[in-house]
């Protein structure tokens, strides 16, 4: 194990990958010259040369459809979109064509490429530059979505994503990049579709992903001190979603709180309750909360743009709200 | 389509002028004022000033972001003050600005308070956008700024659909309103932009795509990322006349754009002016430009527009050393009453976080801050009572 940021995993893993495997290239907008937006890529224009770390133009919509028809002939195209919110100038070829293309060819064709972007709000980008729009993407069958929440996840699902022979949408954070963690130094790959519990806990579960998952894990350290014994199930994957870990949590702990950082309806959140009270109805001691953004355009203005996304505060009034709620007592 | 056929087209609009068909506002003609000599100063001598006012709002926004009164992204025009000065003069007060995330020199030129803009820097709720949109998102009914956009290529396309408005209501004429739509080079690759064009020009729309050249995307160059890298030429597959201007000085910008301008005015049909520029700094206030050579970066301050225009006013006797630093003092002046106004402003009313999601009232509780449950007893009765 070593301990490394997020950002710098992601670029060691991909230059890991790409000495591994010549058919990968890189595919994105100032992923080269500019070392990246966010610096993932950051030298390895200078390791791969220009044939295998493709800057692009301006021109999601067209990168990405190139992808995807490389991605058809054998190449196994990584493309890095700066941010989630660009890549809606780009959701036609995501979801009419890399969804679509395997099943509608009756299963002809594969589209094994990895789209990484990140989303996150709380920097103070404005409401076309703040958004965590995943759900449309985690809506879709045919893609898969992956939303790692710690360095060593980005390691083990990025390897998987790599590898899959599907499209997968890996989701990063703008929040995350910076943080830490220990990341294991061998070959390390994670399943696609398994949720991980992240802290046991028998009180109440918290759901997670993503930079949420990092507030989920802050939150239940700080209610141990009042005795509060919190479960935190980090999702991995929105799709597919691993619903059985999330119902099995939840007979344990008979109480569920959703953090995400989208907006509530018909957001990550929703899904999530719906299977709870599917799956752990008779278990459930009191309703299943959501904590999600409020449903606005992301202002600019800090403390307007505080007010409106969630946060541990927020996190940690709503678990005691359901504990009261159902008479807890330590 | 080319500079020749530019050339002719020009002479016509001259003829037209000089034939008494008067332009609406009293808008300074450079063509004339050339001639006669006095006026050409009094206009240089403007766009000098509005330039040095620009440059000092710009290094003043750098200074605030660094020390946090700014946040999210801040892009700046430092190098680009010419082709900003001379493309906002030639403007109608009533045509129609649509532009990008760079683009304080364009709410300022066009004729923004600078108060204001420097208020939605800060986020206040006196700023231009009532500190929703920050740096670049501003937004100006008054001045007809039809808003920054942020994502790229975004504005083109309704940009395209304000000349449609305007086409639909009005005829062609040295009266009526156009659409200036500025874009950055990296731009002109989003299929937006080429969508845009040919609409434009088969519905005929009074339309001017400028396309702001500064030689870089983000730290991407023209030259690998287009493969037309003459800019200008790029409405050729649509049949759109373009030209290429040189956007370090004023008096170029101004004189080629308000020609381009009276195209699209007089005959209905979209235009494309691309304007050579630099820009002196990186690609945002965050960006260390590491990317750029030395060599590029003295380059680009060789080409700084403020400099050389200082040194025609000063060479052709038109202002003194003396003047240049009344200048200057006044520019930093107006500069720091626009920081004061944007520090004494208040932030937005957090109550008004739901105000403005929609232009009407709707059905259904969404006023609703993080953690808040859908349904507590108290507001569930209300609506049961509201419902009866
Ligand atoms: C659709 C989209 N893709 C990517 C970005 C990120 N981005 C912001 S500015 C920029 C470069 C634009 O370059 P150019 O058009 O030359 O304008 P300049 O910044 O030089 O003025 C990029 C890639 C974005 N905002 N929107
Ligand atoms: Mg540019």
């Amino acid at each position: 194990m070593t301990i490394k940021t997020y950002r710098q995993t992601l670029h060691d893993t991909l230059a890991e990958e790409m000495r591994r495997d010549q058919d990968i290239l890189l595919i994105g907008e100032e992923i080269g010259h500019f070392e990246g937006s966010y610096k993932i890529t950051s030298g390895l224009l200078a390791e791969f040369g220009p044939e295998r770390v493709k800057d692009t133009p301006i021109a999601e919509e067209g990168f990405v459809g190139a992808a995807i028809g490389a991605a058809m002939l054998g190449l196994r195209p990584i493309v890095e979109i700066m941010t989630i919110n660009f890549s809606l100038v780009a959701m036609d070829q995501i979801i009419n064509h890399a969804a679509k293309i395997h099943a509608m060819f009756g299963g002809q064709a594969t589209v094994p490429m990895v789209i990484r972007t990140p989303g996150g709000g709380g920097q103070q980008l404005g409401a076309s530059h703040s958004q965590n729009i995943e759900v449309f993407y985690a809506h879709i069958p045919g893609l898969k979505v992956v939303c790692p929440a710690t360095p060593a996840d980005a390691k083990g699902l990025l390897k998987a994503a790599i590898k899959d022979n599907d499209p997968v949408l890996f989701l990063e954070n703008l929040g995350l990049y910076g943080t830490k963690g220990e990341v294991p130094e061998e070959d390390y790959t994670l399943e696609i579709g398994k949720a991980n519990v992240a802290k046991q806990g028998s009180d109440i579960t918290i759901i997670s992903y993503s930079k949420a998952t990092t507030v989920a894990l802050e939150v239940a350290n700080e209610l141990s001190k009042e005795q509060i014994s919190v479960e935190v199930v980090d999702l991995r994957s929105l799709r597919p979603l691993d619903r059985h870990t999330i119902v099995k949590s939840v007979r344990k702990t008979s109480r569920a709180v959703v953090i995400e950082d989208d907006w509530l309806t018909y957001g990550i959140g929703a899904e999530i309750a719906a299977t709870i009270q599917e799956g752990a109805f008779d278990y459930l001691d009191a309703p299943v909360r959501r904590v999600a953004a409020a449903e606005v355009p992301v202002p600019y203005s800090k403390p307007l743009e505080l007010a409106s996304l969630p946060d541990a505060t927020t996190l940690s009034k709503v678990v005691h709200q359901v504990l009261d709620a159902t008479a807890f007592t330590r | 389509m080319t500079e020749r056929n530019t050339t002719t087209r020009n002479s016509r609009v001259e003829n037209k002028r000089a034939n008494g068909n008067a332009v609406k506002q009293a808008q300074p003609d450079v063509a004339t004022a050339r001639k006669s000599g006095g006026d050409a100063k009094e206009l240089l001598i403007s766009f000098y000033k509005e330039m040095v006012f620009i440059r000092n709002f710009e290094l003043k926004a750098s200074e605030m972001y660094q020390k946090a009164r700014i946040g999210g992204y801040c892009h700046l025009n430092l190098g680009e003050e010419a082709t900003v000065v001379g493309l906002m003069k030639a403007m109608h007060p009533d045509d129609y600005l649509f532009t990008t995330y760079r683009e304080h020199g364009y709410a300022l030129s066009k004729g923004s308070d600078p108060g204001k803009v420097m208020a939605e820097l800060f986020g206040k709720a006196d700023g231009i956008s009532h500190g929703w949109g920050g740096s670049m998102h501003l937004f100006d009914k008054e001045t007809h700024l039809m808003g920054g956009y942020g994502i790229v290529g975004g504005q083109i396309p309704p940009a395209t659909g304000a000349a449609l408005a305007i086409s639909y209501k009005n005829k062609p004429s040295d009266q009526s309103p156009i659409v200036v739509c500025i874009m950055g080079d990296g731009t002109t690759n989003i299929g937006a932009f080429h969508e845009s064009l040919n609409i434009a020009a088969v519905w005929k729309l009074p339309i001017v795509y400028v396309i702001v050249n500064n030689l870089l995307g983000m730290g991407t160059s023209v030259e690998m990322a287009s493969g037309e890298p003459e800019l200008y030429k790029r409405g050729a597959s649509y049949r759109i006349q373009g030209i290429r201007i040189d956007g370090e000085d004023p008096l170029e910008v101004y004189n080629k754009s308000s020609e381009m301008f009276q195209i699209a005015r007089e005959e209905y049909r979209p235009v494309i002016i691309e304007a050579l520029s630099h820009r002196l700094k990186g690609h945002s206030v965050v960006d260390p430009a590491k990317y750029r050579s030395e060599d590029e970066v003295k380059e680009a301050e060789q080409h700084d527009p403020i400099p050389k225009v200082e040194q025609q006013l000063l060479d052709m006797g038109y202002i003194t050393k003396a003047d240049i630093d009344a200048i200057a003092a006044e520019a930093k002046k107006r500069v720091q009453d626009a920081v004061t106004f944007a520090e004494q402003s208040p932030n937005p009313d957090l109550d008004k976080l739901f105000s403005n999601v929609y232009a009407t009232k709707i059905n259904g509780d969404l006023h609703r801050l993080p953690g808040e449950p859908l349904f507590n007893e108290h507001s569930f009765d209300e609506a049961t009572e509201k419902l009866k």
